[in-house]
């Protein structure tokens, strides 16, 4: 089933991480398996924030060997990212397989993104000037405590809440995706894509990376895909109605926009709240009531329906 | 039958019920059992075990810190203790609200609701002031149910009786394999409205989606908007007389009438060259045989 949500404010931050939090958490029914947080912080022209995991959280029960292991790919990041240029501001170890680093890199961050997913058991989960994605197994609340999200100051964000259908139960698998190696753009999705091998196939013969067999993480790929090629995120979204089979509702986030599409089924639900300085969206209501107790007024976008907002 | 009593029918098993309700050549189990009513009884439309509520007894619940479940349980409670208008406060957005309830009773939820809010009642009258989730009213029998804002997608799926009124729009497959009864929608609704409609009336002031209508069996569907497509099967037919009557009576009681009145509607129904559902419900066998 799986739950997504979205929140943008316009021209000024909030606390988006207790935000996101308390949504997911009222979505915690629709998907227990996983929890996902595409968040938004202030930009910061010239820095990095590079998330990564090197082993999935299943990988901690098989031993001391993991530890060594960790250790290694750990070593070998560092070392591509100095080979590259890129100078370490900061480290943060929030998980013994999750890390946060923030760089300062003036080449191309794709290459060497690419270098480092080289190494055995590292996936890069986000880079970007704004962008943090975390996600990791259990429910929103066990997430946001496990990396400290509860202060995370930002504009806007996307999440996720995962029921494991077609894929396994490990981050890997667990939405948001990051657009590699599109910096600060992620995608989270309710639904089923029927032509995603097919689809699949034709983004690996472009040259684009797969890191699971989620078939949402093609939607990731997909946008990456566009906007490398210069199609704006609102043309790309209108595009993915046509060519993408299934039933869909997917959200995008940038540094600066968020976006939504539905499928010309309308068969995955969205409930939609807009004011002058805040969008909130989620698939049910309950999860916006979450953080908006008040009387609103709330709609369901329709079939074939593309929303794009700047915050 | 007309020497039958409620009491008798309370005495009674499930089977020994149906069975002295004249309903002996249908297997009954589980929730299958299909209920008729003494004709001369003095309470018509009421179920044996329904309670006796008056509706100048008002009562309020806070449904803030309750689950649905407690909620539920709750307005039960009420109307065992005779209260015949229930306020529901606080439900921001909560799922399932209001459901089976068999009785009569003035709902009124002061909010919004989440998912399948009011389904499968039989007889409450409901005020919702906010907006509901998806499948709202879903196999409603009967009652009157309004909601003030908008609704989300598969409004009044499989109803079978009743009035379920939305002012806003609504989202698609709005009275999907509806049965009976009459949907009215005062703004738009989605795509697949109307899909595998058997029986009732549906009305939408606003425009439709696309594929409205399709593989409709029976029933019919007004439109005061545009229709973006007629789905398979579906076919535009003529106003009549006896059509703008019953929608200017119906959209006057919901304060829905347009001021232009009711003759620029265009009237959908099925073209019948895929399938003719023509069973009759049991209450119309019974009116007919």
């Amino acid at each position: 089933m799986c739950g997504i949500a979205g929140l943008i404010h316009k021209g000024k931050s909030a606390n988006v991480g207790s935000e996101m939090t308390a949504m997911l958490q009222a979505l915690k029914h629709r998907g227990p398996d996983s929890t996902g947080y595409a968040v938004y912080g202030e930009p910061t022209e010239g820095d990095y924030v590079m998330r990564l995991k090197v082993a999935e959280a299943e990988d901690m029960g098989k031993g001391r060997g993991i530890h060594k292991l960790i250790e290694t790919r750990i070593a070998d990041v560092e070392e591509i990212m100095e080979d590259a240029g890129a100078k370490v501001k900061s480290r943060d170890a929030v998980t013994e397989y999750a890390l946060r680093y923030v760089l300062s890199h003036a080449g191309n961050t794709g290459d060497m993104a690419k270098s480092i997913e080289e190494v055995e058991g590292v996936e890069i989960l986000s880079m970007g000037n704004g962008l943090e994605l975390i996600k990791d197994l259990g429910d929103a609340t066990v997430v946001s405590e496990m990396y400290g999200l509860k202060d995370f100051k930002g504009t806007h964000g996307i999440g996720h809440t995962r029921m494991a259908t077609e894929s396994d139960v490990d981050i890997k698998s667990a939405h948001p995706y990051w657009a590699f190696p599109y910096n600060d753009v992620s995608v989270v999705h309710n639904g089923q894509i029927t032509n995603y091998w097919i689809m699949r196939r034709e983004m690996e013969r472009k040259g684009h990376r797969f890191m699971s067999n989620c078939d949402s993480e093609l939607l990731a790929v997909y946008t990456a895909h566009n906007l490398s090629n210069g199609i704006s995120l609102e043309d790309s979204l209108r595009q993915s109605i046509d060519e993408i089979d299934g039933v869909f509702t997917y959200l995008v986030a940038t540094k600066d926009q968020l976006g939504m599409a539905k499928d010309t089924m309308a068969a995955k639900p969205l409930v939609l709240y807009e004011s002058d300085d805040l969008i909130a969206m989620a698939s049910e209501e309950v999860a916006i009531r979450a953080i908006l107790p008040e009387e609103i007024d709330t709609t369901d976008p329709y079939d074939e329906e593309v929303r794009v907002w700047q915050a | 039958m007309a020497s039958m009593t409620d009491e008798d029918l309370k005495q009674m098993s499930q089977d020994e019920r149906a069975k002295a309700l004249g309903m002996t050549t249908e297997q009954l189990t589980g929730k299958s059992l299909y209920i008729e009513f003494d004709p001369e009884a003095s309470e018509r439309y009421t179920y044996p075990w329904s309670h006796d509520v008056d509706f100048n007894k008002r009562t309020e619940i806070d449904t803030d810190a309750l689950s649905t479940t407690e909620v539920n349980n709750a307005i039960r409670e009420r109307m065992k203790e005779g209260y015949g208008t229930i306020v529901l406060k606080n439900p921001r957005g909560k799922h399932s609200l209001g459901v089976g309830i068999l009785n009569k009773l003035n709902l009124i939820v002061d909010g919004s609701c989440g998912y399948f809010a009011i389904g499968l009642i039989d007889g409450p009258n409901v005020r919702i002031t906010g907006r509901v989730g998806w499948s709202c009213g879903e196999n409603m029998m009967a009652g009157t149910v309004v909601i003030e804002k908008n609704a989300g997608s598969t409004f009044g799926a499989a109803m079978r009786g009743g009035d379920l009124v939305c002012r806003g729009s609504v989202g698609s497959r709005t009275g999907i394999d509806q049965k009976g009864g009459t949907i009215i929608v005062g703004g738009d609704t989605g795509a697949l409205s109307g899909f595998m409609m058997q029986r009732g009336r549906m009305v939408v002031c606003g425009n439709a989606g696309k594929n409205l209508g399709d593989s409709m069996y029976d029933g019919t569907i007004f439109v005061g908007g545009e229709i973006r497509s007629l789905g398979v099967d579906a076919i535009e037919a003529e106003l009549t007389d006896l059509d703008r009557q019953w929608l200017t009576r119906k959209l006057t009681q919901y304060g829905l009438m347009p001021d232009k009145g009711v003759d620029h509607f265009t009237k959908v129904v099925a073209g019948k060259q895929l399938w003719n559902y023509d069973n009759l419900e049991p209450s119309e066998k019974k009116l007919i045989l």
